[in-house]
């Protein structure tokens, strides 16, 4: 019998390409492509009076110069508003290059396509843009006052507004002997992957098709829109991702103006163009996230139960809302947690600021939702002097399926569909010694240094729908191709999902190849995002491979003269179960499902000897059958899962300089079975390293006037290996019953309640209430002065 | 007023990467990294910020790790360059510091990988046995985004490991 790949710490076999320079990400595509450059705005809020590019024509080796004005037919237009939702009041987007007016530092306006990079910047620098200055909007106060308005036509800021109950609200919080109020405020912060975006278009005049390369999570989507947008029939565009340096949320986002405008004139010029973006460019126009304002009202008996929960936020979503509102609506219903509350009710603004959008960042709208309901936690214990886990264990979800009664993003009603909350915690307690802390403290205490402990619990939907698919094929050489739509930023499809396809053939891993991100094989897929690759194209290849072993089983039996269900698969050869003697190999059945006349290599000379004698009644392929052995499926939910866990942080505080050190870190995690637990631990570890990054270092510093004052890695701060603890992690797999393979998604685990077990930490360490995220140990040593001067004042 | 790349400053440069010499005409203005990338196709060399901060571009100058992306090609000249292909090229057979990361599972999506194995494979010849804390501080100028570094630090360790059994061999 195979061994069961499933479950297996596989070492990844992307690596060794990787590892040895043969990566391929889209810049290494078409090296010696022309290139194009962007001039974008250095003003937050303005009108475009004039653009004179003369001064860029007569820079040698400039080939064109575009502004919106010569943007072709439906490219001209707005930008598609990708998800709409009925929350969404006042739908903006932006256009591929402005047009008459700009909303954010960073707005593309001018396009200069060049010989090379070097020329089209020295190009783009001789473009004189005329301005008039309107008042910027920044920030989630300013937006909210209303008294600027980003979109003209607009009376205040309010992109979307939204309200979603469950239980009466005003009984449950009414009737509670105890009620509490916080304000809170989440970071600004971005998904920052090491290689930026970029896209390299092609356009073949011979037969007006356009062939596109791109760095995106989304290559169908991405299709999709380049074939509407330059109005050509879909099958002449094709997109291909190839490998991705990165992303975590911010390639979801399509088309981004860059990709739009970059194809265009591939298409006007006839000719290869790319665009990479740099690393200043990626921080004043890609995408930023997170950034709310928040209030909770609580009300909870003396035990600490929560009888109602009453929140309202308001979420900078920047100048356009390409995206829809995402991040706020998975805010919005995430809240609520593994915690069972009778009474709840979240009501939501999503504001437009003269910022860089704000898009999906791993852990999407997530993050912020912990945040609330966690430091609410806190602060319930506090208020009642109760152990916070306690109070956490006594709010548990202890029975599933446990319906929310939330509309998810996925537009069905949110369901937790499996997990053992209680469990889990007891698993985390014991990993972190949190029964033993206080004597930790206190000989800490001894030794002059202040440490605290926090924790965190959180639920994740993941593996959203609507579909995904994959498809597999056999080749007469034994050899397996399967191709999932998905495109791989990391994430070890290649390894994972031929774990998966090869314990289903009954074939070894290494016969197995996997294909990504390629539109030209499977042109139905959604994109990777949300923590869905695994369970979404995981279960869709599961079902394909199913399929395909049915179709080899069947072939395989008229041959061997036996019954399909007698035969299994092993090793890649197909037999008699429980007798090797009567065997085929694979590659013999895919050379029988071609009924080719030719013996073009050894597999179909040796399969001549299984073909049967044909039948004259019968034609070689028979009515329904397709050649070849081929499948496709696709896989296609109900509604998401729901992975979850609970994090916990020990953290020490330097009495003196607030200089804040992670001790340690402790991860509780369940996101069902595991694929791969190498690759679900390396995913848990990369999350809270971008967790504690949002917790310590990582803010967009915009000034009032919407310039963004820290847009480089010497001035953003990227935690690096010396800032990163090391991450202690036990697992938990509750299976989830919505999937024939039981998976939950696991790529956002680590991120998302990090920052705010951090928090829980430094809150115990300090004895001072942090209710805002990131905290710097500048930031903290004023906290603590105006702490004591409180406390000297109420003395 | 033009701007022309007649009039730009270009040099003959005589540049030795990987054990080959190269003679390019370049611009004087063009970056290591980029006549690494585009001039002699070794695509392995990232540039992730241009500023010379995360490290991705990391190629050795005379076998010590520097920023491609902070130097002018015609300042390489007359030194050997290393780049990442040239530490390893065959996926079949990689190179010591490219196993540990695949035992290690030392990386997810590769981009700023090069950067860390270059430098890696500089420094475990200077410390053939470094502990955790040495290994953490010996990649802390490379930023990596996917892996949260430690199991980067665990293939610093692994490394040196298979270094020494190789000298041993």
């Amino acid at each position: 019998m195979t061994t069961r790949l499933f479950g297996q710490k596989i070492t990844r076999r992307e690596d060794p390409r990787l590892l040895t320079g043969h990566g391929r990400y889209v810049d290494d595509v078409s090296g010696s492509a022309i290139a194009a450059a962007f001039v974008r705005s250095p003003h937050a809020h303005a009108d475009i009076i004039d653009i004179d590019v003369s001064g860029a024509l007569d820079v040698d080796g400039v080939i064109a110069v575009w502004t919106h004005e010569d943007l072709p037919g439906e490219a001209a237009q707005r930008l598609p508003m990708l998800i709409p939702h009925p929350s969404i009041v006042a739908p903006h987007t932006g256009y591929a290059l402005a047009k008459d007016h700009v909303n954010f530092v960073g707005e593309p306006i001018v396009m200069v396509v060049a010989e090379n990079r070097y020329i089209a910047e020295d190009a783009a620098n001789r473009i004189e843009v005329d301005y008039r200055f309107c008042d910027p909007v920044v920030g989630v106060e300013a937006s909210r006052a209303g008294t600027r308005i980003v979109h003209e036509g607009m009376t205040d800021n309010v992109a979307a507004h939204l309200v979603q109950e469950v239980g009466d609200i005003d009984s449950g919080l009414g009737g509670a002997p105890h009620v509490l109020e916080l304000d809170l405020e989440f970071e600004r912060s971005a998904c920052m992957p090491m290689e930026g975006k970029g896209v390299v278009a092609r356009w073949d005049s011979g037969d007006g098709s356009l062939e596109v390369h791109s760095s995106t999570q989304t290559s169908t989507g991405l299709r999709a829109v380049l074939a509407a947008k330059l109005e050509l029939p879909l099958t002449k565009v094709e997109v291909i991702t190839p490998d991705v340096g990165g992303a975590f949320g911010v390639k979801i986002n399509h088309p981004w103006p860059e990709e739009l405008a970059v194809a265009c004139a591939a298409r006007a010029l006839e000719t290869t163009v790319k665009w990479t973006e740099d690393r200043r460019e990626h921080f004043i126009s890609s995408a930023h996230e997170r950034a709310q304002t928040q209030w909770v009202r609580v009300g909870f008996d003396d035990e600490g139960r929560i009888l109602g929960l009453d929140v309202k936020f308001w979420h900078d979503n920047g100048a356009y809302l390409p995206y829809g509102v995402i991040v706020p609506l998975n805010t919005s219903t995430h809240i609520m947690g593994p915690y069972a509350i009778p009474a709840f009710r979240v009501e939501y603004w999503s504001l437009y600021t003269n910022t860089v959008m704000v898009t999906p960042y791993r852990g999407a709208g997530r993050a912020h939702a912990v945040f609330m309901m966690e430091r609410t936690m806190d602060a319930i214990a506090a208020e009642l002097g109760l152990d916070r886990a306690e109070v956490r264990l006594r709010n548990f979800v202890r029975e599933f399926p446990h319906p929310m009664g939330l509309r998810m993003q996925d537009g069905a009603e949110g369901c937790i569909d499996s997990g053992d909350f209680v469990t889990s915690l007891d698993k985390l307690k014991s990993l972190v010694g949190w029964d033993e802390f206080e004597s930790y403290r206190e000989q800490a205490r001894s030794e002059g240094r202040q440490v605290g402990i926090g924790l965190a619990c959180y639920i994740e939907s993941t593996g959203a729908g609507p579909y995904e698919g994959g498809h597999i094929e056999i080749e007469s050489s034994g050899r397996v191709n399967v191709w999932t739509g998905l495109t791989s930023h990391g994430q070890a499809h290649a390894t994972v999902f031929a774990q998966i396809v090869a314990d289903e053939l009954g074939v070894p891993l290494d016969t197995v190849h996997v294909t990504t991100g390629d539109t030209r094989k499977l042109p139905y897929s959604v994109g990777t995002w949300g923590s869905r690759g695994a369970v979404m194209a995981g279960n869709a290849l599961h079902l394909t491979a199913k399929k395909v072993r049915e179709k080899a089983l069947r072939i395989a039996g008229e041959s061997l003269e036996a019954d399909p269900e007698d035969l299994e698969i092993v090793e890649g050869m197909v037999q008699v179960k429980g007798d090797a003697s009567a065997s085929m190999p694979l590659a013999a059945v895919s050379v029988l499902s071609n009924p080719l006349r030719y013996a073009f290599d050894e597999s179909a000379r040796a399969a001549t000897q299984f073909a049967k004698e044909s039948d004259e009644d019968e034609p070689s392929i028979r009515p329904g059958e397709q050649p070849g052995l081929e499948e496709q499926e696709f896989f296609s939910p109900l509604r998401s899962t729901v992975a979850n866990g609970i994090h916990a942080a020990i953290v020490e505080t330097d009495p003196e300089t607030a200089d804040i050190r992670i001790l340690r870190y402790c991860v509780v995690h369940d996101c069902g079975p595991m694929v791969n637990p190498l690759v679900v631990e390396g995913q848990v570890h990369g999350g809270v390293a971008q967790g504690v990054g949002g917790a310590l270092y990582e803010k967009m510093a915009y000034d009032t006037d919407g310039q963004l004052l820290n847009a480089s890695f010497m001035d953003f701060l990227m935690p690096f290996a010396s800032e990163i603890p090391h991450v202690e992690t036990d697992h938990l797999e509750t299976p989830s019953p919505l999937n024939p393979l039981g998976i939950k998604g696991a790529g956002e685990a680590g991120t998302i309640p990090a920052a705010t077990a951090i928090a829980s930490a430094i809150e115990d360490a300090e004895g001072i209430a942090i209710r805002s995220m990131p905290l710097d140990p500048s930031t903290l040593w004023h906290m603590r002065a105006d702490h004591a001067a409180d406390a000297a004042h109420s003395r | 007023m033009t701007e022309s790349l007649d009039t730009e400053p270009t040099s003959t440069i005589r540049l030795t990467v990987n054990g080959t010499l190269h003679v390019l005409e370049v611009p004087d203005r063009k970056l290591l990294s980029d006549v690494l990338r585009q001039d002699l196709e070794l695509t392995g060399t990232h540039v992730g910020c241009e500023h010379g901060v995360c490290g991705a571009c990391t190629v050795q100058l005379d076998g010590e790790p520097v920023r491609s992306c902070l130097m002018f090609a015609g300042s390489a000249q007359g030194h050997e360059v290393t780049t990442v292909e040239g530490i390893g090229d065959d996926p079949e057979h990689p190179a010591d510091v490219q196993q540990a990361f695949i035992d290690c599972h030392g990386l997810q999506c590769g981009f700023c990988t090069p950067g860390f194995i270059t430098t890696i494979d500089a420094y475990i010849d200077e410390n053939p046995h470094p502990s955790e804390e040495e290994a953490r501080e010996a990649v802390s100028g490379n930023l990596c985004r996917c892996t949260g570094y430690q199991n980067i630090v665990s293939a610093v360790q692994r490394a040196a490991e298979l270094r020494a059994e190789g000298a041993s061999q």
